[in-house]
């Protein structure tokens, strides 16, 4: 196992350098000096110089990206061009509002989209199963954003039931996570839904049945068993669409995580701000993927990683 | 005789087989009809809707449906009605234009990479994983970023994020078709491989490129709609469905119908996209459903 967890750790570094190769070309790209994108339209001709040399602009490519890749292993991503304040810091204090959201929106779709999809399995093509996957469609369909905006019509405008946006009490969190979630619910539910149906048409399941046990044992301990590889992976894997919602969902709310950090960094041109922003995202998302191929070996004994 | 030569029929082609076989599914005749509906109005909107959709009229601002403004008006007295018909000209230009993107960079590379395998299918899987190591909106948004708002980096930005996409699909399906006895024969015999892969590998590609152009599309605008409401997407006056959404946010205690109809036209195309989709799959190859 030991052996695996450095093998899939060791295989995360092209990924990692693909990302470091994104950021360091992202600023490449933008027309004009890169120093002075970075520095911020406000900054001294002393200020630009210095960050001239701090990235090396003036050494040849290569030396200028060692020297990128030896700051972004310290995780210095430099300052920001709007508030001056360190990008790490800034990006730090935002992520534990990102991942609350994040997991309690993970964690409301597993609890209504699994038992959503075994339910449309057990019973497919009758109304129950026709209601699941039609609500499941309309999920996928739906744009997070405006369904953000018709809870706050809702909850906030006519009922007063919640607050329309900011964060402090646990009632601020129910809306942006419930937005949140629908978009990721739909395709848990979707999922669960296929592979149920295609384990529960297997031998192992007819042999159950036949033995006499009740239908809630077949259905949980034989069927959901076998069929929990493909929803992990496809939870693992819904955890970077929670990301892109969640650009979209901190901005409905005005909610102070990372999503919204990355959209007013685009809109102020803070090249620094978006590269944190990107990095961190990145970093997210290939550690989720890293947990969710860890979790297999444990939900899965035939799984060997030799 | 000649009455057994009357009943023997000319086989059915594939093309009406797959034909009979989508009719068949309700939820994608559904799909098909919003489908059409929505092309007509992209296509048709200067007679739907004469006037011009983004001249101000400050009169009228923020008032709700009524026999001349079916749908109200916004924060500007702009007829909401108009800018959703004026609208869906732009989405489906750039779903179009997104889809396009995604076809002739991914197909291509697709194709290259599942055939000759080796160092070309290491380098573009390498590229490929690289890309896909960002969640699509957020590659679209870093892109947007570098390139600038507006219509052109909008659709270059989000095809660019589907290209990956593509590529993996069209690689994992030659990986099969490659190894087929009819094109071990034409290689046998001496043909080209890039008329290999025109001739053989592409049409038997086209199943999976064709389902996914479909829900493509409608990830294409559910992108576009997103970008535009963060106001980093098509920017105003242009009537754009993300865009219209944004600005309506400012007005959801005293006019909620400003946000709430763009919202109901975006989700409506993409759900025409997304039940034509999976009918074709159903339809063309069950096993690519999910």
């Amino acid at each position: 196992m030991l052996q695996y967890i450095i093998k899939r750790l060791l295989s995360t570094i092209p990924v990692l350098i693909g990302i470091s190769l994104l950021l360091f070309f992202m600023l490449r790209m933008l027309p004009g000096d890169p120093a002075q994108v970075l520095a911020g339209q406000m900054a001294t001709p002393e200020e630009v110089e210095n960050i001239r040399n701090q990235l090396g602009l003036n050494e040849p490519i290569h030396v200028q990206y060692g020297k990128f890749l030896t700051r972004l292993v310290q995780f210095d991503l430099g300052r920001s061009a709007r508030t001056q304040s360190p990008v790490t810091g800034e990006v730090w204090a935002r992520l534990p509002n990102t991942m609350l959201l994040a997991v309690v929106a993970i964690t409301l779709a597993c609890v209504f989209g699994i038992p959503a999809g075994i339910i449309s399995a057990v019973r497919p093509y009758t109304w129950m199963d026709y209601l699941v996957t039609s609500a499941a469609l309309f999920g996928i369909s739906m744009p997070v954003f405006w369904l953000g905006l018709m809870l706050v019509v809702i909850f906030s405008v006519v009922l007063h039931w919640l607050p329309a946006g900011g964060t402090g009490t646990w009632q601020h969190v129910i809306l942006p996570s419930v937005t949140l979630a629908s978009f990721v619910v739909a395709f848990i539910a979707r999922m669960t839904r296929s592979t149920m149906i295609e384990v529960l048409s297997q031998d192992y399941t007819t042999t159950a049945r036949s033995k006499g046990l009740k239908e809630r044992v077949v259905i949980i301990k034989h069927a959901l068993k076998n069929a929990l590889i493909p929803i992990i992976t496809v939870v693992g894997l819904q955890f970077g669409l929670l990301l892109g919602g969640a650009v979209l969902t901190e901005t409905v709310f005005a909610w102070p995580g990372i999503g919204r950090l990355i959209v007013d960094s685009i809109l102020a041109r803070d090249y620094p701000m978006i590269q944190g922003t990107i990095l961190i995202f990145g970093l997210l998302y290939i550690l989720v993927n890293l947990v969710v191929d860890l979790i297999y070996a444990y939900v899965d004994p035939r799984i060997h990683y030799d | 005789m000649t009455e057994t030569a009357g009943i023997i029929r000319k086989p059915a082609s594939q093309l009406r087989r797959n034909w009979a076989k989508l009719r068949r599914n309700k939820a994608a005749l559904v799909g098909g009809f919003i489908l059409l509906g929505y092309i007509f109005t992209a296509l048709f909107a200067p007679l739907l809707f004469s006037g011009n959709p983004s001249a101000p009229n400050l009169i009228m601002s923020l008032e709700g449906p009524s026999a001349q403004h079916p749908l109200g008006t916004d924060e500007l007295g702009r007829s909401i009605l108009g800018r959703i018909i004026w609208g869906s000209r732009v989405s489906l230009m750039i779903a179009i234009g997104v889809v396009a993107v995604g076809l002739f960079v991914g197909v291509p590379f697709g194709l290259i990479s599942g055939y000759y395998g080796g160092k070309a299918d290491f380098g573009i899987q390498r590229v490929t994983d690289m890309m896909l190591a960002f969640p699509g909106f957020l590659l679209a948004l870093g892109l947007v970023a570098v390139l600038g708002v507006g219509i052109k980096n909008t659709v270059v930005s989000i095809g660019i994020s589907m290209v990956p996409i593509y590529i993996r699909l069209v690689r994992g399906c030659v990986l099969t078709v490659r190894e087929q006895v009819y094109v071990e024969a034409a290689r046998a015999v001496g043909t080209r491989d890039f008329k290999i892969i025109l001739k053989h590998i592409l049409p038997n590609v086209m199943v999976p490129i064709t389902v996914q152009t479909s829900l493509g599309m409608g990830n294409a605008i559910l992108f576009a709609a997103g970008l535009g409401f963060l106001g980093i997407g098509v920017q105003p006056p242009t009537p754009e469905w993300g865009a219209m959404l944004g600005s309506g946010r400012a007005y959801l205690f005293n006019a909620p119908h400003v946000a709430t109809f763009p919202g109901i036209a975006i989700f409506l195309s993409v759900l025409s996209f997304n039940l034509l989709g999976d009918g074709l799959r159903d339809a063309l190859d069950p096993r690519f459903k999910l």
